[in-house]
């Protein structure tokens, strides 16, 4: 299993009463109230400070994202922090943008430039996140109607994988992208192009693209495998299906994991944080979260089919001590074999190669972060990298310039 | 009011790709009307404007079929399906009412086609935009709110229909689907470009508003007024965004009147 190292980036200092005295995390949170660029300075380098310490420790990747107006994340722009990264990794690491938010650019070439950019700046290394969005992100921050976000999406993802396949210059004449002369420099480096990592929240309509282009798959979501089971089944399922191989390497998905000496340790340090993560960061408003029209008509029916609706006010409704935290799934905590058994239980019940690993949380400070980055790097990932070597499967979505870890032989082991 | 006095037909009506659901009703002149984002219901008002006129209530599409909004990406095609509908209906020259996002569109096909609209009216439309007086994002704020800013009273029993029930998620789906429908082309701002065209209007138009309406605030007639050439207004107390609901009879008999003529 590949590791990634996912940083969400959040702000580490909200006041203790946030969740009593303001309406959401994200869209609304007041940003002169609340967000002060000095701390802000102090946080970019820390954060990159951390991806930067994973690369070193041998993470087989670095991860970043996009959000906008958020508490819990604001990397406006995760390209400009792969772009420090991709300078700044000399274990070569691959760069994972988990992604841009396609449905957000218009020309979207300008997410075709911007990923060739740290393709070629990281030697091969990146991998091309495209996930939808989120509501909050695109249609109540960037203004997209919410029925325009999956036909902008993948309008976007053809002109992308267009732009830098064909030859230039080439015209393109679609609804929200109309261009003359498609003829980006350069094109990626990695032929034919960087892998491309969808990212959703369980979509049926993302699925089925995986399946047809043959993308990799994130479910990204903060509540753990119990609750991604449902969803990780449907995306087998869909696989099965189609006829698609269950490779486990075409999926992933995100865990927030504390690791420390003891299972008691790890209570006493990281409760304090995980505990702000759930009751601050995760502080959004159910009417943000699904615009109408955002989800077509399908995954709407599917979503309440599987009861996602319930499930998710459920899993808000728990009460999020460190018991139910752990037992739920939503963290994975405690000394380093505990942390290993429990991911590799995850990993076969969801049947995922890739583990977004999130080991910064919510206030968690610098140090402890590091310790955190550390204990995983350093006597987790040996224990779960080869969870899936025994059915042999190839990762085919690995960025072609990064490192292969995850291979024991020092020379030619992976086809 | 509460009963219904004249049987209601429903119609299909294929306009294009797409098959428009027509509620028919009454004898008289013609009469457009066209529904606001709660959806199409067979209401008293309708029934009162039936006496008097045959109304076509015409569904907004994509509520049901989302692919018709593929067809309709703008308020520029949604113009010309309502055109296209009146032609397959063989109605040349109509009367039009329209509530709130429907009085919008109403604005626009009278801005459109002129000569098509004999009389307009339009009951709180939206179509503009005032920094002093934003009219607040529907989806953006607690449902339960709703009814706070739609209605005068809104522990009137009107509330219930603008909120489905929170443990029924295929009633909610549906009234997210027509949500959907409408947000479709008013998202993010209803704002698009009304100002640049209802110059164009020439029927004679009826602004209705109820006085307490806070989720289009009155203030907003003056943007209809100051534009018209030939408009005039009528504000009812105690009413909100749904006038034609909350008090009907206050809101029927000029509505009535002016369609009938009596008012100019």
């Amino acid at each position: 299993m590949k590791s990634i190292f996912f940083h969400l980036m959040p702000y580490r200092d909200l006041p203790a009463d946030f969740e009593e005295r303001y309406e959401s995390i994200w869209i609304t949170p007041p940003n002169t109230e609340l967000c002060d660029p000095r701390k802000v300075a102090q946080y970019y380098q820390w954060n990159l400070d951390e991806l930067e310490l994973a690369d070193r420790l041998g993470f087989d990747g670095v991860g970043v994202n996009e959000h906008h107006q958020n508490g819990y994340g604001f990397m406006a722009s995760p390209n400009l922090m792969a772009a420090a990264l991709a300078r700044r990794t000399p274990n070569n690491s691959a760069i994972m943008v988990l992604g841009n938010t396609l449905a957000l650019y218009a020309p979207a070439t300008r997410v075709a430039e911007e990923f060739a950019m740290l393709d070629v700046l990281s030697n091969g290394r990146l991998a091309a996140g495209f996930p939808v969005g989120t509501s909050m992100d695109v249609n109540f921050c960037y203004g997209v109607p919410p029925t325009q976000t999956r036909p902008r999406f993948r309008e976007a993802e053809e002109l992308i994988i267009k732009a830098w396949t064909q030859q230039g210059p080439f015209a393109f004449n679609g609804r929200y992208n109309q261009l003359r002369y498609v003829n980006p420099w350069p094109q990626t480096l990695q032929k034919p192009h960087p892998p491309v990592w969808l990212a959703g929240g369980g979509s049926v309509e993302t699925w089925e693209l995986a399946a047809s282009k043959n993308y990799t798959y994130s479910y990204l979501s903060f509540f753990g495998a119990k609750f991604g089971k449902k969803l990780m089944d449907g995306f087998w399922a869909k696989m099965d299906e189609l006829g698609i191989d269950r490779n486990p390497f075409r999926a992933g998905f995100a865990q927030q994991i504390c690791v420390s000496e003891t299972d008691e340790r790890a209570e006493k340090e990281y409760l304090e944080h995980v505990t702000y993560f759930f009751n601050k960061c995760l502080h959004i408003p159910p009417y943000f979260f699904e615009a109408p029209g955002y989800r077509t008509r399908k995954s709407t029916e599917f979503a309440i089919k599987t009861n996602q609706p319930g499930a998710i006010a459920a899993a808000a409704a728990l009460e999020k001590n460190w018991k139910t935290l752990n037992e739920e799934g939503f963290i994975i905590a405690g000394s380093p074999s505990t942390v290993a058994d429990r991911l590799i239980e995850v990993a076969k019940t969801l049947r995922v190669g890739n583990l977004h690993a999130l080991l910064q949380i919510g206030s968690m400070p610098h140090e402890l972060t590091k310790k955190n980055i550390t204990l995983f790097a350093e006597e987790v990932m040996p224990r779960i990298r080869h969870v899936w070597d025994a059915e042999g499967w190839t990762h085919e979505w690995w960025p072609s310039g990064a490192a292969n870890r995850a291979v024991t032989e020092p020379s030619g082991a992976q086809a | 009011m509460t009963t219904t006095q004249s049987p209601v037909d429903e119609r299909i009506v294929q306009v294009g790709p797409i098959a428009a659901r027509v509620l028919v009703a009454g004898t008289g002149e013609p009469l457009l009307f066209l529904h606001g984002a709660g959806g199409l219901f067979w209401d008293p008002f309708l029934d009162a404007l039936a006496r008097e006129h045959t109304v076509y209530a015409v569904e907004h599409p994509g509520a049901n079929v989302s692919e018709d909004l593929d067809h309709l990406p703008g308020i520029w095609e949604l113009v010309l399906f309502y055109d296209e509908l009146l032609d397959t209906l063989g109605l040349d020259s109509v009367r039009v009412v329209g509530h709130s996002f429907g009085g919008m569109v109403a604005a626009e096909l009278a801005a459109n086609s002129p000569k098509r609209v004999s009389r307009l009216v339009l009951i709180a439309p939206i179509g503009f935009w005032r920094e002093d007086h934003p009219v607040p994002d529907i989806a953006g704020i607690p449902p339960e709110t709703l009814p706070g800013l739609v209605l005068a009273d809104p522990a009137s029993p009107l509330a219930a229909m603008l909120t489905p029930p929170a443990d029924d998620p295929q009633a909610l789906f549906e009234a997210a689907m027509r949500m959907a429908s409408v947000l479709h082309f008013i998202w993010p701002i209803p704002d698009k470009g009304l100002d640049r065209r209802i110059h164009r209007v020439s029927a004679p138009v009826l602004l209705v508003w109820g006085e307490r309406d806070r989720l289009v605030d009155p203030v907003y007639a003056e943007e209809f007024t100051s534009r018209l050439r030939d408009s005039r207004l009528v504000t009812i107390p105690d009413a909100g965004h749904l006038p034609q609901l909350e008090q009907g009879a206050a809101v029927v008999a000029p509505v009535l009147g002016f369609l009938a003529g009596k008012d100019s």
